[in-house]
């Protein structure tokens, strides 16, 4: 299956398209494909510039949501779209919650597959996947008439405008929707954070289990903002209600790739490690010298967090 | 209020996990354990039940049912039955054929809520829950951090990339839960016992009529190849003797962070 036709999630985020979005926009117009985005939200068609620098030619607008969660009535008005305007080869989905909604809406609509957790993508539509914690790569494609539903990881592909004219607007519309749009949002809450987002910061400081209490996290926030860099965590401390999840890297929260990346009392579960291991270079202290994060770290220190940490930040105040 | 809880055996992530080399399916020929992404959901349902004073949490899988540990996992920290399709045909179904198969297995149930994992620990997939709204004509709500429920509404805090969204949903709805969202429980020694009598309710497909959508041969994509990954060559590991702060700064240094 050629990929000669791609539509792409182009999701909004705070008055842009998503980065993640911009990275597929960008990826599908590489692969040579013809290349449409579909937004929503009440100032969609402001997008219609930023959708053609990127390399989309149209950008279909489903338009002002109510206030509705965006998979039910944003996946029906792109089945509506396949009906009238015809399949696409592909149609490229962000990796994020909003994306992950749509694309299991659309994957029943059009009866088709969905493969998830894509981290490449060829013009001739095969996917690639990193599993088992990035261990082994398989490729997959799909089988049956499409289109293909890909979603996609974060930073799986570089973001380049292609200095393309604005896309031309077309608005799309939802069909029926039944009791599917039920859901809500009534209230947003971004939670406060300093310095550079932990997605595109150049250094990311990491803490796991390791620091023993949630005080200590205070350590890996400390060393993140000496190198300028962004703080980030492990699933397990996450869970226990240390940090919030915006801060959580791994196969559930953020995909990062940062110069370099700093971790902290993170043992390095494959869950984890699927996020990070990108990363330019990796340091890593932890006190358990079998702890797997140490086969990929560039520099391991086995010893204890509570003592290496505060010794680093004295180190670090001094220069 | 009645609860479907939807949970999956799976191979324990702990031991080394492998694809069979000709039909690229997950090795599940060890023993199979109870998702402990689903122990959330379980726990979520209880609470909810307990708090309502009435109603029941059905627990809802879809895979071998040689051993059923994992099942009686469920039933053991008080759910109080179980609903397991299980057939041979179904090796190799893939996520779409999972919903069709799970969403006829709930619908008889008459549920009230349906509770998910976000996504499994072995598949990782994440998109079961969602189509299985689809198919049951029901709204989602997705990555609950917090759910409560009140006259016939769900109300949800839903962990977004920047924060989370206060999000409400009439009922009937299925809602997909992240670990956190609640602690769950161990099984007591009581509930080991009484999960022994609860009612589990065997089916094959043809029981739900879809012997069209399982197995690998109906799946609509497949995997073509796989190779290890590049590895990363691990660097240097040193003991920290009071250095190990020096040894960093020198790192960072050699490349130009500092």
């Amino acid at each position: 299956m050629s990929l000669n036709t791609v539509w792409v999630i182009a999701e909004p985020a705070n008055g842009a398209i998503s980065s993640t979005s911009l990275e597929l926009l960008s990826h599908a117009k590489k692969l040579g494909a013809t290349v449409s985005a579909i937004t929503w939200g009440a100032n969609g068609a402001s997008l219609a510039a930023q959708a053609g620098e990127y390399g989309a030619t149209t950008l279909y607008d489903a338009g002002d949501l109510g206030g509705a969660l965006a998979g039910a009535p944003v996946a029906s008005a792109i089945a509506a779209l396949v009906a009238s305007a015809g399949k696409p080869d592909a149609i490229l989905i962000p990796s994020s919650p909003d994306g992950r909604d749509i694309a299991g809406r659309l994957s029943v609509k059009l009866d088709t597959g969905v493969l998830t957790n894509v981290t490449g993508l060829t013009a001739e539509g095969v996917a690639e996947h990193q599993i088992f914690g990035g261990t082994q790569v398989a490729s997959s494609a799909f089988t049956a008439g499409g289109p293909g539903l890909f979603v996609i990881r974060a930073k799986s592909f570089v973001a380049e405008a292609a200095g393309g004219a604005a896309a031309s607007v077309q608005a799309i519309a939802a069909g029926d929707l039944g009791a599917t749009n039920g859901a809500k949002v009534i209230a947003v809450h971004v939670e406060e954070r300093q310095g550079p987002k932990l997605a595109d910061a150049s250094v990311v400081v990491s803490g796991g289990r390791g620091l023993g209490e949630a005080s200590a996290y205070s350590l890996v926030e400390e060393i993140a903002t000496l190198l300028k860099g962004a703080s980030g965590a492990s699933r397990a401390i996450v869970d226990a209600g240390w940090v919030p999840y915006a801060k959580q890297v791994g196969q559930t929260g953020q995909t990062v790739k940062p110069d370099v990346y700093v971790a902290c009392g993170i043992s390095g579960a494959t869950q984890h490690m699927v996020g990070m291991k990108g990363s330019k270079t990796i340091v890593a202290v932890n006190k358990d010298p079998d702890a797997p994060i140490f086969q990929i770290a560039d520099l391991g220190i086995v010893g204890d967090v509570h003592k290496v940490l505060p010794a680093l930040i004295e180190k670090l105040k001094s220069r | 209020m009645n609860i479907v809880v939807c949970v999956k055996q799976i191979p324990d992530p702990a031991a080394p996990q492998s694809l069979d080399p000709s039909t690229y399916n997950l090795d599940r020929s060890g023993k199979l354990i109870l998702d402990e992404a689903d122990t959330y959901g379980v726990e979520m349902a209880l609470q909810l039940r307990d708090k309502a004073g009435a109603g029941e949490v059905t627990v809802v899988s879809m895979g071998s049912a040689a051993d059923l540990s994992g099942i009686r996992n469920a039933l053991a920290m008080g759910a109080d039955k179980a609903v397991v399709v299980s057939d041979d045909a179904l090796r190799g179904t893939d996520a779409l054929g999972t919903a069709k198969v799970l969403a006829a297995a709930i619908k008889p149930l008459g549920a009230d809520l349906v509770l998910c994992a976000v996504e499994s620990s072995d598949g990782y997939t994440g998109t079961v829950p969602v189509q299985l709204a689809e198919l049951l004509g029901l709204p989602a709500v997705t990555f609950a951090k917090a759910v409560t429920v009140e006259n016939g509404t769900v109300s949800v805090n839903r962990q977004t990339e920047a924060g989370y969204d206060e999000v409400t949903s009439p009922l009937p709805a299925v809602v997909t839960v992240t670990a956190g969202v609640v602690e769950p429980r161990y099984a007591s020694f009581k509930g080991i016992m009484a999960a022994k009598s609860k009612p589990v309710d065997q089916k094959s497909i043809a029981d739900l009529g879809l012997a069209s959508v399982a197995g690998n041969a109906n799946a609509g994509q497949k995997i073509t190849a796989l190779v290890a990954a590049e590895t990363r060559q691990a660097g240097e590991k040193h003991v920290d003797d009071g250095d190990g702060a020096d040894k960093i700064v020198a790192f960072l240094e050699s490349i130009k962070v500092l």
